[in-house]
C-alpha cells in the first residue's frame, strides 16, 4: 500500500544550509575519486578503439604488444564469456547482456567509431599506450549509418543482423529500428479536423554528451577465488555489480563494488564500460591491481551520450484557445544498440498540457554511433524542445498570447499523461503562477548592449516523472548522541547531506550530528543508481524509515529506564518523556550516554521500494541578444521556476535548477556530436565540443515552488532532472522573439542562425 | 605517444645543434600547449623535445625606440601585463589576451603560436599587420623572414633542418598608428576561430586620412593571409568614407578561401571576414586617434 | 621500444622541497599524482581545455596537463593541498563550502586553485573579471552561479 504524508511546516533542519558533510575533503583535495586510487603493484590498463564507425574485424595481432617490456597482459574481445539474450532492468534504463557484453569489447564488428577491440595492461600508463599502439587489427570497412533517416533509407547497411525488431507488434528482420510503439487517447485524428488552428512542425536533434569533467575509470582484482573487486566512479555500486557479473557470467555475490567519490555522471555513468575490462586483464595477469581511465576522447566516442534524431509535433486548437489534439512522431538514435530514451520522452512529451486527445508514436533506431544512455531526463529535453517551439509556434500562428495559453491548458491534478498515467497533485499551476509574479518576468527585457544587437525573450516549461526504486540506510547511534548514516546512494551532488538532514529532522538532531557515509556492496543493503531524480525522494525516505525505527527503539529504552510503558513515552523536539509524569524527560543526546544500561547498541535500518514519485514541472525565462551581423548569441538573463515538492537542502536545489539550465543553454546554442561522412565525431575534445565557459552564462535565477509531493514523508519530488528539460525551446523561442526566424534544428548555433535570417531576408 | 627525451640548452647554438641532429624528430618547447596536445595525439614521433626557456634570448622583451623585440619563449602574460608595450602595439596585445584561457596565456606565446602554423593562429594576424619580422637562427647563422611569408600551409613553416625560430622584431609604430585584432567564435573564450580578421592603419598627421593599412586574416585559407587588397582599399582614403571600408570588406572577403567544416561554413567565413575586417577598420581608426 | 632517460628535478611542492627522477615525457600532472603522490589535482581532458588539472607555478597559473615534469626544476608549484594552513581553510575553500559552489567537486581544485590565483593579484575582481579569469575551468554542474558568489564572497572575507 502507497501510504500519503500531509505537508508540515515547522521544520528545524529541512530548509536550512548547512555545510555538506563531504565538502571539507573535496575543497582540500583529499577526496578519493576513482582515478585517484592506488593499490599496491597497480598495473594501468589502455583501451585500444575502433578507428571505423562500421567494420568487419578481420584479425587482431596481439604479439607485439605482449612482447613489449612492462606488459602483463592483452586481451580481446574473445575473452569475454559466450552471452545469451538477458535483459536487466539499471533504474533507468535496461541492458541486454548480450549487447551489453559486445558494447564493453566488439566480438565480429564494431559497430561505431571507438568501440573497444582489445585492451593492455603494463607497469605504468605510458608503456600501456606504447604497447596499445602495437596491437594490429585488421577491419573490412563497411558502409555506415549514423543518424535515423540514413539508417531507416531503404538501402541502410544493417547494422545488427540478428535484431528483430518490433513494429507495433510486428517482427520485423533485416533492420535497424528497434521498436516503434504508440499511445493514443481520445479521438485525435476527428478532434484535428474539428480545431481551428492546426500547426504540424518537424525538429531535428544532434546527439550531444553529459559532459561530466571526470573521465570514466574503474580498478578491478580478479583474484584466485574468483572473487572481483571494483572500485570505480559510478552512479550506482549495485548496478555496476549486477552488470559486471553478468558481463563476467559470476554469480553477484563474487562481485564487490565500492564506489569512490564521483565526478559527474548526469546519467552517463550508469552503464559500465571499463570495469569487465580491468578485471580480466587483472585475472589475465595473476591477480594484480589493473586501472583503467578513458581519455576525453574515448568518453565522447566511446562512452554513452543522449540521442539526437527527428520529432513531429502536431496541434490543434479551438479559437479561444483551448489545445484539443495533439499528436507526434518521435524517433531517436538508440546508438550502436537498442535503447534510446523514447519511452521516457513520450512520457514527457505532452505532460505540462491537459489536452484529452493524443497519439504518441515512438521508434528507437539503431545507428553507428556509440549506444546512447541516461542523460538527466533521459528524452524529456528533447521531446520539450519540439513540443514548446510547437506551442510558440501555434501561439504565433493563432495570435495567442503565449503565456495565457500556457496558463490555460495547465496540466493539473486528475490530468491524463500521453501514455495513460492520471496525475496525482501537481504543479504545474503553481509553476506558471511564480514564473508571471517573477521579478524577471515583470521586467521589461532592455536595450542590448551594442548597436544592432537584438534582444528576445522566450519561456518554455518541461517535466519529468521523478522515479523511486530501491534504496536502503543503516543508522547507528553513537554514545554521545550523533549517528552514522550508510547508504548506498553515491553522492554526485550533495545528497549526503539531503538524506543525512532527513535522518536529524526526525531524530531532532543537527545535521552535522549525523555523519553519512556511502559504502560498498557488502556494507548495505540494495540501492539503485542515483538517477531518476530519485535520492533525495527515495533514500531519503529510507532515511526516515530508519530514523522513526530509531526512535520508536529509543522509546523502548527510556520506559526501560523509567520502567514505565512504551506507549507512555513520547518524542518531541529531541526530548523523550512521559506522557504522564512531567518530571521523566531525557534528551536524546543524554538517551544516547545510557544505552549500555538499556541494552546495547541501537542499531536501525530503512529499505524502501518506491513505485511512484512525484512528478514535477519547471517554467523557463530566457533572454538573450544576437549580433544579427555574425548571429553571436548570449544569453542575458536567466530564471528557473521550478516546483521542488520540499526543498531539503535549497542551495544544492537552487544548484541543481542552475546545473540543469545550464547543460540545456549549451545544448540549445552550440553542443552536438558533428559527424563526418566517415561516422568520425569531427569534435571529440572540450575545445570543439564547446560547452558553457562561466562567461558565456549569466546569473541563473532561481524560483522555487513547493507544491508538497504526498508520497513522500517531507514533500520531496526530485529535482535534478526537470530544470534541463525547458532551456532548449526557451532559447529557440527567445531567439525567434529577437530575430524573427524560428529554428527547429539543434544545435541553434551561429552559422544556423545567419543562414535562416539570410532565408528570411 | 612516442617516448621522448628532455633537452633543456643553455644558447641559442647548442639548440640549434640539437636540432639539426635530430631533424624532425626534435621540436622546440616554449609553452608546449600545442606540441604536448599533437605528440600526445600521434600527429609527429619525437626522439626529443628541446625546452627553449633555458635560453635567456628566447626569453627576452626589448622595447626601444627603434621598435620591439621579444624572444619565441616569450608567454602572452608577459606581453601584455606591461602596460607601455600593450598600448603600442594594440593588434599583438588584442591576440596575446585572447589565446586560450589564462592558464594558457601563462605558458603559450605568440612565437610558438606562429612555429604552429595553424590557419586559425589567432596571433599570426596581428604580428603581419605590425609589418612583423621573424628572426632564425640555423647551421649556417641567422636570417631574417617577415612574418607574412612564415607559414607555408597548415602546420607547415619556413623553418628549414636546424633551424629555431629566436624573436619576433617589429618596427616602432608611429602616434597615428592602430591595430586591432577580433576572431568570431560562438563561445566568449577557449574556442578556435570561425574567423579573424587583424587591421593595422597609419593615420596622416591631421589623423583624417589613411596614409598605410594592412589587412590580415585567419581560419579562412590554408596560411594565415595578408590581404592586400583589402589593405590598398584604404589607402589615401578618408579613415571615415564607409564606401571605402565596406570595399575593403568586400576585398578582404575575396581573399578569403576557407573550407567548410565543424567550426564553420564556407559562405559564413566569406560573411564574417567582411563583417570583422569593416568592424577592425573602425576600431583600428579609432585606435590610431586616441 | 627504449624508453629515454628519466630526467632529475628538484622542486618545491607546496613549501616543500621535493626531488624526483621523472620520464621526460611525463606530464607535470602525473608527476604531481603519480611521483609526489597528492592526487587533489585532476585529469579532466589533457589537452588544456577544462582546467580541472590547474596548478600555480611560480604564482602563474598553468594547466598541469600541458607542463612536463621535467620542466620544473628549480620552481615552486601550489597545488589544491596546498591552500589550507595549520590556521585553517584558505577564505575560498570556506566560501566554496559556504556558498555550496561545489556539486561533484571534480573541477573544485582547479577552480579554487585558479580563483587564488586571481585574488592573489587583484584582491577585489568585478564579477565579469571573476568569470573571465575562471573561463579556462569548465564545471559541468553548477553552471557557475554560485562559484563566482564564493570568489566575490572570498575577495570581501580576506579584505
Amino acid at each position: 500500500m502507497v501510504s500519503t504524508f500531509e505537508p508540515k511546516s515547522n521544520y528545524k533542519v529541512i530548509g536550512t544550509r548547512p555545510i555538506r558533510h563531504d565538502g571539507l575533503d573535496k575543497v582540500t583535495g583529499r577526496a578519493i575519486y576513482g582515478a585517484d586510487i592506488k593499490l599496491p603493484g597497480m598495473l594501468w590498463a589502455v583501451v585500444v578503439r575502433s578507428p571505423h564507425a562500421h567494420a568487419r574485424i578481420k584479425s587482431i595481432d596481439t604479439s607485439a604488444a605482449e612482447a613489449m617490456d612492462g606488459v602483463y597482459a592483452v586481451m580481446t574481445g574473445a575473452d569475454l564469456p559466450a552471452q545469451e539474450d538477458r535483459v536487466v532492468d539499471l533504474g533507468e534504463g535496461s541492458a541486454n547482456f548480450r549487447w551489453a557484453s559486445d558494447n564493453i569489447m566488439a566480438s565480429d564488428k564494431a559497430l561505431y567509431r571507438g568501440h573497444a577491440v582489445a585492451a593492455v595492461a603494463a607497469s605504468d600508463r605510458y608503456i600501456a599506450e606504447m604497447a596499445a599502439g602495437l596491437v594490429k587489427v585488421e577491419y573490412e570497412v563497411l558502409p555506415n549509418a549514423t543518424n535515423v533517416v540514413d539508417a531507416l533509407a531503404p538501402n541502410a547497411p544493417i547494422i545488427l543482423e540478428d535484431l528483430v525488431g518490433d513494429d507495433l507488434g510486428e517482427e520485423v528482420k533485416n533492420t535497424n529500428m528497434a521498436s516503434h510503439f504508440r499511445h493514443e487517447f481520445g479521438n485525435v485524428d476527428g478532434s484535428f479536423a474539428k480545431a481551428d488552428h492546426v500547426i504540424e512542425r518537424e525538429y531535428t536533434m544532434q546527439m550531444v554528451h553529459q559532459g561530466y569533467i571526470e573521465p570514466h575509470n574503474a580498478t578491478a582484482i580478479w583474484d584466485q577465488e574468483n572473487r572481483v573487486r571494483i572500485w570505480t566512479s559510478t552512479q550506482g555500486a549495485f548496478p555496476v555489480r549486477t552488470q559486471t557479473a553478468g558481463i563476467l557470467k559470476l554469480s553477484e555475490s563474487r562481485v564487490k563494488v565500492t564506489p569512490l567519490e564521483i565526478g559527474g555522471g548526469f546519467g552517463g555513468k550508469i552503464p559500465i564500460y571499463l570495469e569487465p575490462v580491468c578485471a580480466i586483464l587483472s585475472r589475465k595477469s595473476g591477480g594484480r591491481p589493473v586501472k583503467g581511465v578513458m581519455e576525453r576522447r574515448s568518453v565522447f566516442e566511446g562512452s554513452g551520450p543522449a540521442p539526437g534524431g527527428v520529432l513531429t509535433v502536431k496541434l490543434g486548437a479551438t479559437r479561444d484557445g483551448k489545445l484539443v489534439a495533439a499528436a507526434t512522431d518521435i524517433k531517436l538514435e538508440a546508438g550502436a544498440y537498442p535503447g534510446a530514451a523514447v519511452g521516457a520522452a513520450a512520457m514527457c512529451v505532452f505532460s505540462c498540457y491537459d489536452i484529452a486527445n493524443t497519439r504518441i508514436d515512438g521508434w528507437d533506431i539503431v545507428v553507428n554511433k556509440p549506444k546512447s544512455s541516461a542523460y538527466r531526463a533521459p528524452g524529456a529535453p528533447q521531446a520539450t524542445y519540439a513540443m514548446e517551439s510547437a506551442v510558440d509556434e501555434l501561439c504565433e500562428a493563432a495570435g495567442f498570447d503565449k503565456m495565457k495559453f500556457r496558463v490555460d491548458n495547465a496540466a493539473h491534478e486528475g490530468t491524463r499523461r500521453g501514455d495513460g498515467v492520471i496525475f496525482q497533485k501537481v504543479g504545474m499551476r503553481e509553476v506558471l503562477a511564480a514564473t508571471k509574479a517573477s521579478p524577471h518576468w515583470r521586467s521589461e527585457i532592455g536595450a542590448p548592449s551594442r548597436p544592432g544587437n537584438k534582444r528576445g525573450r522566450g519561456i518554455a516549461s518541461g517535466y519529468w516523472f521523478n522515479i523511486g526504486l530501491k534504496s536502503s540506510v543503516n543508522l547507528a547511534l553513537n554514545s554521545d548522541g550523533t549517528v552514522e548514516l550508510v547508504e548506498g546512494s553515491t553522492d554526485i551532488g550533495g545528497s549526503r547531506a539531503s538524506i543525512a538532514m532527513q535522518a536529524a529532522e526526525v531524530l531532532g538532531i543537527t545535521a552535522e550530528e549525523v555523519r553519512p557515509s556511502v559504502v560498498d556492496t557488502e556494507s548495505v543493503g540494495y540501492t539503485d543508481v542515483t538517477g531518476g531524480s530519485r535520492t533525495t525522494y527515495a533514500t531519503g525516505y529510507a532515511a526516515w524509515k530508519a530514523a522513526n525505527s530509531m526512535v520508536d527503539e529509543l522509546k523502548r529504552r527510556a520506559a526501560l529506564l523509567w520502567e514505565i510503558g512504551e506507549d507512555n513515552i513520547q518524542f518531541e523536539d529531541g526530548v523523550f518523556s512521559s506522557k504522564t509524569d512531567s518530571e521523566l524527560k531525557i534528551s536524546f543526546k543524554d538517551l544516547a550516554g545510557k544505552l549500555n544500561d538499556t541494552g546495547g547498541p541501537v542499531n536501525t535500518t530503512g529499505a524502501v521500494d518506491l513505485e511512484a514519485a512525484g512528478g514535477a514541472y519547471g517554467t523557463h525565462i530566457c533572454d538573450l541578444e544576437i549580433d544579427p551581423e555574425t548571429g553571436k548569441t548570449d544569453v542575458v538573463r536567466y530564471t528557473v521556476v521550478q516546483d521542488v515538492g520540499k526543498a531539503i537542502h535549497p542551495s544544492y536545489v537552487e544548484g541543481q535548477m542552475q546545473g540543469g539550465a545550464a547543460q540545456g543553454v549549451g545544448w540549445a546554442l552550440n553542443e552536438e556530436y558533428f559527424m563526418n561522412l566517415d561516422g568520425t565525431m569531427m569534435n571529440s575534445t572540450y575545445l570543439d565540443y564547446r560547452m558553457p565557459t562561466s562567461l558565456d552564462l549569466p546569473e541563473i535565477e532561481t524560483v522555487i515552488v513547493e507544491v508538497p509531493n504526498p508520497l513522500h514523508p517531507f514533500g520531496v519530488r526530485g529535482v535534478g532532472e526537470v530544470p534541463i528539460c525547458p532551456p532548449i525551446a526557451a532559447v529557440a523561442n527567445a531567439i525567434h522573439d529577437a530575430v524573427g526566424v524560428r529554428l527547429r534544428d539543434t544545435p541553434m548555433n551561429p552559422g544556423k542562425i545567419m543562414s535562416a535570417l539570410e532565408k528570411k531576408g | 605517444m612516442h617516448p621522448f627525451a628532455y633537452i633543456a640548452p643553455k644558447t641559442v647554438e647548442e639548440a640549434v645543434a640539437v636540432l639539426n641532429k635530430h631533424g624532425d624528430r626534435a621540436r622546440p618547447i616554449a609553452g608546449g600547449t600545442d606540441l604536448l596536445v599533437q605528440a600526445r595525439g600521434g600527429r609527429f614521433d619525437l626522439d626529443a623535445v628541446v625546452d627553449i626557456k633555458k635560453i635567456p634570448e628566447l626569453e627576452s622583451i626589448k622595447n626601444g625606440a627603434s621598435g620591439l623585440e621579444f624572444g619565441a619563449a616569450v608567454p602572452c602574460y608577459q606581453l601584455y601585463e606591461n602596460k607601455k608595450l600593450a598600448a603600442e602595439y594594440p593588434g599583438i596585445m588584442d591576440a596575446a589576451s585572447l589565446i586560450g584561457g589564462i592558464q594558457i596565456q601563462s605558458r603559450a606565446g605568440l612565437g610558438g603560436n606562429l612555429c604552429n602554423a595553424t590557419p586559425s593562429g589567432d596571433g599570426i594576424g596581428p604580428l603581419i599587420v605590425h609589418y612583423g619580422t621573424a628572426v632564425i637562427a640555423g647551421p649556417g647563422g641567422r636570417r631574417e623572414l617577415a612574418v607574412e611569408k612564415f607559414c607555408t600551409g597548415p602546420g607547415r613553416n619556413a623553418l628549414k633542418k636546424g633551424e629555431l625560430l629566436v624573436s619576433l622584431k617589429f618596427p616602432k609604430p608611429s602616434a597615428t598608428f592602430g591595430a586591432a585584432y577580433e576572431r568570431f567564435i560562438p563561445r566568449n573564450e577557449m574556442d578556435i576561430a570561425v574567423a579573424g580578421v587583424a587591421v593595422s592603419v597609419e593615420l596622416s598627421a591631421d589623423k583624417k586620412t589613411i596614409k598605410k593599412a594592412r589587412v590580415a586574416l585567419a581560419s579562412v585559407a590554408p596560411t594565415p593571409v595578408l590581404a592586400e587588397a583589402a589593405g590598398a582599399a584604404l589607402i589615401g582614403k578618408s579613415a571615415d568614407d564607409e564606401a571605402a571600408i565596406n570595399a575593403a570588406g568586400a576585398a578582404a572577403a575575396k581573399a578569403a578561401k576557407p573550407i567548410t567544416d565543424m567550426r564553420g561554413t564556407i559562405e559564413q567565413r566569406k560573411h564574417l571576414v567582411e563583417v570583422l575586417t569593416k568592424r577592425m577598420i573602425r576600431k583600428a581608426v579609432e585606435r590610431a586617434r586616441s | 621500444m627504449e624508453l629515454p632517460q628519466r630526467v632529475h628535478v628538484r622542486t618545491t611542492i607546496n613549501g616543500q622541497a621535493q626531488e624526483f627522477l621523472v620520464p621526460p615525457y611525463m606530464s607535470l600532472l602525473d608527476t604531481i599524482r603519480e611521483i609526489a603522490g597528492l592526487t587533489g589535482t585532476k585529469e579532466g581532458c589533457l589537452d588544456g581545455n577544462c582546467g580541472a588539472c590547474t596548478v600555480s607555478i611560480d604564482g602563474r597559473i598553468v594547466d598541469s596537463c600541458l607542463v612536463l615534469g621535467a620542466e620544473v626544476d628549480g620552481k615552486s608549484i601550489t597545488t589544491v593541498e596546498g591552500l589550507a594552513t595549520a590556521k585553517g581553510l584558505h577564505p575560498l575553500q570556506q566560501a566554496f563550502l559556504e556558498e555550496a559552489a561545489l556539486q561533484c567537486g571534480i573541477c573544485t581544485p582547479g577552480f579554487l586553485v585558479a580563483a587564488k590565483g586571481l585574488l592573489d593579484n587583484e584582491p577585489d575582481p568585478s564579477e565579469e573579471r571573476i568569470r573571465h579569469w575562471l573561463a579556462g575551468n569548465l564545471c559541468r554542474c553548477t553552471g557557475y552561479d554560485k562559484i563566482v558568489r564564493a570568489v566575490q564572497k572570498a575577495a570581501t572575507a580576506s579584505h
